[in-house]
Parts: C-alpha cells; structure tokens; sequence
C-alpha cells in the first residue's frame, strides 16, 4: 500500500500525542511488514481533533480524530480494508467546520509537507513572488496598499502604507523584521502558519525586502516556540539551498537573505520598537516615536516591521491580486482574518473567515459554546490587553472598528471563552498583575500604575473603601490608557474597564474567600 | 535532558567568538552560553562586555531584563505550568496549586534536592488545547490532574 498518511507535527497535535501516534502507526504497519509514507504536516487548525489523522484515497483526503496511540493497530486495520471506524470524520474538505472557512492566508496549512520546497512550489508557492517581480517595486507596494490589507498584529495599521514610507527613504541598508513574538494568551495563528507553511514567510518576506529595497531580513520569534523556531530555521536553509535566498534571489537581479532570532521571554518584545531593541541585543524598552521604524528602526535604518499573518498573506494577494482578496470582508477591515478560538470552549481551533462575522457566531456556533458545557459567561478578545465582552454584546461584528467602538480590539484574532465559574475581579487583577511583570519600566503609567492597580484592585476585592477605590481605579486605568508610551500600559485598562463595567457583581463588596486566596 | 556542561571562561570565549559576526550578538550569545552552561555565569558578563564594546551594567541589564535568563542552574528537569488567560479559563489555577504542592515549593523555585525548577510560562501558543504544560521543552496540552501527576511522578523518576 503507498497511500500516503498524513500526521500533524504541530506543536499543538504533538502536545497531546501526535508523536506516539506517528510512532504507533509505524509500529503497527511494521507488524503487518508494510511501509507508511508518512508526513508530518502542519495542522488544519481543528484543534478539539487533534492528533487528526488523515489518509490519501483515491477520493482525496480522507480525516480521522481525534486519535490516540492505543487507536492505531484497529485504526490502520479499517483504513487498509476500507471498513468504517468510530473515528472517521469523513473526506477532510467536506468537514462543515473547515468548509466554511475562507482560507486564504492558511490555504496551504495542514495541506502540504511544511519542510518540502516542491510540495509550496506544487500548491501555488512562489506564485507571489514571480508576479511581484514581473510588477516591479512601485507595483507591487501598490497591489498591497490596494488590497487593504491592515497590521495583523493588531495595531491595524495599513501595510501597503507602511512600505510606501520604507520605498520612499533613502537609505544604504534597509530591513524587514517579522514579529513573530505572539505573546497574547488566546492566539497561535503564527506559531501555527510557521510550523505548518514556513515558505510562505520566506516569500512574503522577500517579496516585502524587494519591493522597498531592503536585503536583509530578520524573524523575532518567541522562546516559547521551539518547534517553530526549528521549523523555520530548517525552510530557510532549504530556501538558500535552492536560491530563493542570498544572492540573486529566484534568478532575478536581487538579493535577500533572512534568520531567525529567538526571544527570550519577555511579552513586551511583541511591541515592535521594544522588539528593534531586542534584535539589536538590548534590554526590550519601548521606544518613543517619532521616529518611524520606517524612518529609523532596526540599528537605525529604514525597516518594515510587520506581523507574521500580515506578512504571510502578502503571497497570495500578489499571486491573485489585490482585488480578489480587497473583495472579502466589511468596511475598512478587508480581506480575511484568521480567528484563533480558545480557552473554555468545545470546538476549539483557527478560523480564518472575512471580516463581519459576528462575535456571537463565533462562540456558540462555530465554537460550539463551553468545553465544560456551562453558559458562557465572558469571552476575552485580542488577549491580555482585550475587552471581556459579555452575551450582551455578541452582535459585534468581527471587525477593527466596531470592536473599538464597543471599547475593545480584535487584536491579533484571539478569542478565550470563560463559562460562568469566572470571577471577573479576579480576571482583571490579573490583567494589572500581567502588565506589572511585563513592563518594560520606560514609562510611568504602566510601571507604577500596573502596580497601584492591582493593590486598588485588591481592596476593592476585600471591600475596602469600596466606592472610593473603585474610583481611583477608574482614573488609573484613565491615566494608563492615555499616558503610556505603547500598547502595554496603554491597552491593560480595557481588560480591566470592560470586567468592572460588564461585570460589576463581580466586584461586590463582600469577597472573604478570595481575600483568604491572597 | 541534555547535562550542562561545567564553567570554562575559554569555552565561554568561544562561544563569543562564534557570534561576533552576527548583527546585534546580544541575545543568541546569551542563548548560546545557557545552553552550554544551564545558566547565565556572573563570570561571563564582563566578558561578553568586554567583546561588545559595551559596559558591564549594560550587559548585567539585558541578562536581568529577559526572563529566559536564568542567574543560577535550574533543577535537572524544569516544568513550566501556563499561567495566561486561556489555560485559567480551563482550571490553570488549581492545576498550579496541585502543582505547587505535589513538589513543596512555590514557582520560580527549586526542590532542595534539585530534582525540580517550576516555573511559570506565559502561553505556549497551545491555548485550543488547554491547559498547556511543558517538561524539559516537551510540550503537553489538555492537562488535568492526573496528567499533571504524571508529570510531577517523572521528574522524581
């Protein structure tokens, strides 16, 4: 038998077991003497299915899960007799959950082999890229500008723009410098598009560093990540190899070429002047803009900073143009985001979807409401920097601007559900807390406010002065929110705001166990 | 796990050598003499100052500022608990507790016979399958208690 069998290797899959399951499946055809082709792909992002296996059949691709090692032996019986099993989830395109995505960033995750050139090449890699230099620079900055495509970092800021200002400064050396320091709790869309389609980093990179005149690249990922760093390390290498980096890149009359650099565990590295800092070997300290990193930024040259997504979406909206992905989407968010949804929830995964479908769709439909089957009480948005919003406002459409009119942020696309055993003061005395261990001390709202806020939070939990701190609170978070530096400081105030005004019960004045917790 | 290996001031300057070529050196230098050493030696920061043009507090602040960078060896496993808002909305908390009292300390610190370092982490980026875990950079996902018990049984093995 030469079906070829397909076993994620995706941190998430191996987390709970896809190595012993990839392990059990050679053991198991090695006992009956025959030989699997397997692959370790990325994952579909189907995470509740996890470990998913799939096998290729004359009809396509065909899914199981989720699956555990001791499932293999009677699990490889069914598949070579063609005989159903508990657990087939059917052909793995017609899963309703996959089929109703819009996958355009994500189209070739969980699909191809993540360390084969010819497997991207094969599924429309380096299409991008042949049309980006057939564009020519101006072009293909204006392809992107006209796509819409905004900071999926969260900031929102429109990418197109961003490289306009690069193009347009002149300069020896220029960078680009992909975040990939996806700290927010709640999201994984980097980790995951990095284990599971790394080229397609590697091209929007390249296609970012000719288009604004830049030849090196560096992507910051975060220390958390060990099999994406590996991952990643490994495409590279391959993509010099074959030379679609160094010197004359893909045979035109262009060089690129790009590393990794690793994180060390600081969450405000995610902050992209923090982030320049870190990458010149330097404390992660907030940087005062002006100056752009468009107009000074790493080692103090012109640099395109953007998001891992945003860079990885550049690809495809030069392979189909910017029109066919300007087309999806609602106002000015346009084109797809992919929604990572986490945290208490049944059908937990990545969603990539248009902007506009509504919070509320996304929790009890497509999320399939709690895990622990309890009411859903509060759902976390953009992580820890994020509203909490309650049931009440699950009529938001997934979109920048209605989030910031509903006092929240998409962010980068992370949802974290919580059922009803939540206790809201306690959620917001951790966003202060978070915030005091992660702040990078450059300024004075974050790094003593942080701290106040969770001593105010404190006696407001043990009912002290109840009325009075629950006002000193309320101008904390107001002088956080305006005189920060970035969106550490500027930002914790939402978690916290949105738990008191959402969820004021929470904040009663008679809490004895938790003051006994403390 | 791999065993650090023991202080050497000239492998250390070896593993300084080996970067100085890279743009900003700072951060993969450091990386690089924790996973030599296990730990970031006092005894290597004048050096690293030394090779980088850089003062000594300069280079005391970037070791101090990351939490990553440890002042002193770990216990021979280390096992990072998620402590960010996907994994609490999944019973993080008590799983940390359970944790804490399986091993008789507290995050951040070491078991007296130096089996075991518990340390918090601020997302795995594992938050559909949470709560997440990791031991000895082994990542595990929808953890519970027996799981955890498991773990913690491990690393007293």
């Amino acid at each position: 038998m030469s079906a070829r069998f397909f076993i994620p290797g995706d941190a998430g899959a191996v987390a709970v077991g896809a190595d012993e399951v990839a392990t059990a499946f050679e053991a198991a055809a090695t006992a009956k003497g025959l030989t699997l082709d397997i692959v370790r792909n990325g994952s579909r992002g189907l995470y509740w299915l996890e470990p998913m296996v799939e096998v290729e059949t004359a009809a396509g691709r065909v899914a199981y899960g989720p699956v555990s090692a001791d499932d293999v032996p009677a699990l490889l019986e069914a598949m070579l007799a063609g005989e159903p099993h508990a657990l087939l989830l059917g052909p793995t395109e017609e899963i309703p959950w996959l089929k109703r995505q819009t996958r355009l960033t994500f189209a070739r995750c969980g699909i191809v082999d993540p360390r084969s050139l010819e497997d991207y090449r094969a599924h429309g890699g380096y299409k991008g890229l042949e049309n980006a230099l057939a564009l020519g620079a101006e072009a293909t900055i204006e392809a992107v500008v006209q796509s819409g495509l905004r900071g999926r970092g969260g900031a929102g800021f429109p990418t197109g723009i961003k490289w306009r200002t690069v193009a347009a400064t002149q300069a020896e050396q220029k960078y680009i410098v992909c975040n990939a320091d996806e700290g927010d709790s709640g999201t994984f869309a980097d980790r995951m598009i990095i284990e599971g389609d790394p080229f397609v980093m590697i091209e929007g990179m390249t296609i970012s560093g000719i288009a604004v005149g830049a030849t090196r690249g560096y992507l910051y990922i975060r220390s958390e990540y060990p099999h994406a760093v590996a991952r990643m390390e490994e495409a590279i290498r391959t993509a010099r190899a074959a030379g679609y980096l160094g010197r004359a890149v893909a045979g035109s009359a262009f060089d690129f070429d790009m590393e990794v650099r690793v994180g060390a565990g600081a969450y405000v590295c995610g902050e992209e002047t923090a982030l320049l800092e870190s990458l010149e070997g330097r404390r992660g300290v907030v940087r005062a803009k002006p100056p752009l990193p468009a107009h000074k930024g790493l080692f103090g040259k012109p640099t395109v900073i953007n998001n891992v997504i945003s860079l990885a979406t550049v690809p495809i909206i030069l392979a189909e143009g910017a029109a066919a992905y300007r087309d999806f989407g609602m106002g000015r968010s346009r084109g797809t985001m992919p929604i990572q949804i986490a945290g208490n929830v049944k059908h937990g995964g990545l969603y990539e979807v248009a902007f506009g479908v509504t919070l509320g769709e996304l929790v009890d439909e497509i999320g399939g409401g709690t895990a622990s089957g309890r009411p859903v009480r509060a759902v976390q948005v953009g992580g820890p920097l994020g509203a909490y919003f309650p049931r009440a406002l699950f009529d938001t459409p997934f979109d920048y601007e209605a989030f910031a009119g509903k006092d929240g942020l998409i962010g980068h696309g992370g949802i974290v559900v919580f059922d009803d055993t939540v206790d809201m003061a306690k959620q917001a005395r951790f966003a202060m807390e978070f915030c005091a261990l992660e702040s990078c001390g450059k300024c004075t709202p974050c790094r003593i406010g942080s701290t106040r806020g969770v001593e105010t939070v404190d006696r407001i939990m043990r009912g002290e002065d109840r009325e009075k701190n629950l006002v000193v609170l309320e101008d904390l978070c107001h002088t956080m929110k305006f005189g920060s530096l970035c969106a550490l400081g500027g930002f914790t105030p939402y978690p916290v705001m949105s738990a008191l005004h959402h969820f004021p019960e929470d904040f009663g004045a008679t809490t004895p166990v938790l003051e006994a917790a403390r | 796990m791999n065993s650090p290996e023991p202080w050497s001031a000239a492998r250390a300057a070896e593993i300084i050598a080996a970067q100085l070529d890279c743009e900003g050196p700072a951060l993969p230098i450091l990386h690089a003499i924790q996973a030599t050493f296990g730990f970031v030696p006092e005894a290597v920061e004048p050096m690293i100052a030394e090779a980088l043009n850089l003062s000594r507090a300069e280079v005391h602040g970037v070791v101090t500022f990351y939490h990553d960078f440890r002042r002193k060896p770990a216990g021979r496993h280390v096992l990072k608990l998620c402590r960010a808002e996907a994994c609490q909305s999944m019973g993080a908390d008590a799983l940390a507790t359970r944790a804490e009292q399986a091993l008789g300390i507290r995050f951040g610190e070491t078991t007296p016979d130096g089996r075991v370092t518990l340390e918090p982490i601020y997302c795995l980026g594992l938050c559909a399958t949470a709560p997440s875990a990791m031991l000895d950079g082994r990542v595990i996902g929808r953890l519970d208690a027996r799981r955890l018990d498991r773990l913690v049984s491990e690393t007293q093995a």
